[in-house]
């Protein structure tokens, strides 16, 4: 279980806007009559989004109530999975895999440039608000290691350079091209594909 | 070595493309209908005969799960769902099927969905995977474009609708009824077997769960037939496999090879080979880091089938191959492994909740040198206490790897160990869950 903080500043109220409340209607169709409940993990979903990627406990009380659900559920739910940020973060958000076979080829460099550059601490804004950054267990990208996932996109095949120049991007308001920074094309073995040589659609 | 025509992913580095033109190319969505005109007992008898084993992690005959569907649907609906939470450290097949394979999935997802009698199936995909997510969907709208999904798919009379529903960052929600728990719009912690899901499923009707790659590769086996598929890889051990290989190799990547292949071949031909050589090789993790790790001796010989694997104390797992070579320090890879697992334990059953924390304290502690040769027995008896002790398999999953540091690297813990001090400080206090927090440096 994440320890998860709880944002001591809480916004009022908390609303769908009209383009999500479409969006919601069609997630909550997705599953048999009765079964709306299904839905609030896909519901928190778009309230993070709408939210500066965090959830405010507003939006947990909206929910509960838009699904008829005990407020404690969806709290609790909230609470359970580590993608949901009860607190705010970066405008960029960078989350570190350090799992095994990421720390074996070198993922402590990389938090040591977001040490450097973002916060000194985890979940902290960088000075200019823009940026923060924490360590995540298994991204699940581990033949491109070491990676970092910004927001939604993957970042993979790291070195200090590469890295480098990402997050100071990111601190000036520039979003960096996803996928490998080696140009790696896919899993492929770097130095050319061993197995499926002359394969054509048939 | 596996023949380029007899591999089922042919488009493993997305060479050719992933949307439904290119697919329908390599021959998906081709026979579809006749395979479902053959009936749901043709289907379930291929899948017994072509002795599939389930890709996500366990092993068990995919044929047998699925009769255990209820023959005739009665009133409570079926439910097909896909366990497409890969999150197994070492692990990162299904992301590329999901990628560069989307249609297979979903081929597989409608015949599987008619052997059982499902008219809905759930994918459940991981989080952190929003781009594979979308492409995924990309593909599901590519299918019912051409009215392979929906109202009479394929012409064949079956409807079938696929939902995607997204995780947030569970690593629990990978075991099924964590899954189905998660679904429903729960917290995900397991639920007690029996009733199994085949029966008492998703909403309480009957289920069946499914890894990525094991539905993937059926529309494969029904074209090619289960005599094909058989005559790959061992018996009970057969077929080909995705073997994700990582850590410390020249070049790390995903291929796909024949299921008993020699571990040492595939590290030194595909993955360009150990960094520093073979002579560097420390351990290798064969299956994700639930599996007990090989020493290098170990490795020389063993091949990669759920059979050999389990006889060398280990297992197959998910075929997420780890490398560490002997630049590494094996006692702190193995600690950052139990923290993963102390970070992802649902905190349900209280051996584990606890256990955890404790296995990856005294893993940190023996890697800085500061523990004594008392607890290096003390370590193997928590390892105990865990496994078995718990509703699902998590239990083995975390003091596994653990064993298996114990039981090949014990004579390495204890060069850094030390005798029991003469004068202990406070030694009656018993050694409380959250001690760590009482000790000065860490408060």
């Amino acid at each position: 279980m994440s320890k998860k903080k709880i944002s001591a500043s809480q916004p009022d109220s908390f609303e769908f806007t009209n383009d999500n409340l479409k969006k919601v209607g069609s997630e909550i169709k997705k599953y048999p009559k009765k079964r709306e409940a299904s839905a609030v993990m896909a519901l928190l979903y778009l309230a993070q989004n709408q939210n500066d990627n965090w959830i405010p406990l507003a939006a947990i009380k909206y929910i509960a109530k838009f699904l008829s659900m005990p407020y404690i559920k969806v709290y609790e739910v909230a609470t359970f999975y580590s993608m949901f940020n009860l607190s705010p973060v970066g405008k960029y958000f960078v989350q570190v895999c350090t799992t095994t076979p990421c720390m074996i080829r070198g993922a402590k460099k990389i938090t040591d440039i977001c040490k450097k550059y973002i916060s000194q601490n985890q979940n902290e804004l960088s000075e200019n608000k823009k940026c923060s950054w924490t360590e995540v267990e298994c991204l699940g990208a581990c033949v491109n290691a070491p990676m970092m996932q910004i927001n939604q996109d993957y970042f993979e095949d790291l070195n200090e350079n590469s890295t480098d120049k990402i997050i100071n991007g990111l601190l000036k308001d520039e979003f960096p091209e996803p996928g490998s920074a080696r140009n790696r094309k896919s899993n492929m073995p770097e130095s050319g594909k061993t197995t499926l040589l002359n394969i054509k659609n048939a | 070595m596996l023949k380029d025509e007899d591999r089922i992913f042919k488009n493993l580095y997305n060479d050719l493309g992933w949307n439904i033109e290119s697919s329908i190319k390599r021959g998906e969505w081709s026979q579809t209908k006749e395979i479902i005109l053959k009936g749901k007992d043709f289907i379930i008898n291929e899948l017994k005969a072509s002795e599939l084993r389930g890709r996500g992690g366990a092993g068990f005959p995919t044929g047998l799960k699925f009769s255990f569907a209820p023959k005739e649907v009665g009133q409570r609906p079926h439910y097909l769902v896909i366990n497409a939470d890969e999150s197994e450290p070492g692990t990162c097949k299904d992301r590329d099927i999901i990628r560069f394979e989307p249609h297979k999935l979903i081929e597989g997802c409608l015949i599987s969905s008619y052997a059982i009698g499902a008219k809905s199936c759930y994918i459940y995909i991981r989080g952190e995977y929003f781009r594979e997510g979308e492409r995924l969907q990309k593909a599901i709208d590519q299918a019912y474009e051409k009215n392979f999904l929906g109202k009479n798919a394929c012409n064949s009379g079956w409807n079938l609708d696929i939902f995607i529903h997204y995780g947030a960052g569970a690593y629990i929600c990978g075991e099924e009824t964590a899954l189905l728990e998660s679904l429903e719009g729960n917290k995900g912690q397991p639920r007690l077997k029996p009733p199994f899901p085949a029966l008492v499923g998703l909403y309480g009707c009957p289920t069946i769960v499914s890894n990525v790659e094991t539905i993937a590769v059926i529309p494969t086996i029904l074209k090619r037939g289960a005599k094909w598929f058989s005559s790959l890889g061992k018996p009970k051990n057969t077929g080909t496999k995705i073997f994700c290989i990582s850590g410390n190799v020249n070049n790390p990547c995903n291929v796909e090879e024949e299921m008993g292949i020699p571990l040492k071949e595939l590290v030194e031909k595909h993955a360009g080979g150990v960094v520093g050589g073979w002579s560097n090789l420390q351990a290798i993790i064969p299956g994700g880091s639930s599996m007990p790790l090989l020493p290098k001796n170990v490795c020389e010989t063993i091949t990669m089938d759920f059979d050999s694997l389990v006889k060398a104390k280990s297992g197959l797992g998910t075929a997420g191959i780890v490398v560490i070579n002997k630049d590494q320090d094996i006692i702190r890879c193995m600690a950052r492994i139990a923290r993963f697992y102390k970070h992802e334990s649902c905190g349900q059953c209280t051996p584990c909740r606890e256990g955890c924390g404790w296995m990856w304290r005294m893993l940190e502690r023996m890697a800085d040198g500061d523990s004594t040769y008392k607890e290096i027995d003390l370590l193997h008896d928590v390892t105990k206490q865990i496994e078995g002790h718990t509703i699902c398999a998590f239990g083995e999953g975390s003091s596994w790897p653990v064993q298996g540091l114990l039981r090949h690297f014990r004579k390495e813990i204890e060069k850094r160990s030390h005798d029991e001090p003469l004068i202990k400080k406070k030694s009656n206090v018993p050694y409380l869950i959250d001690q760590h927090l009482l000790e000065k440096d860490n408060a």
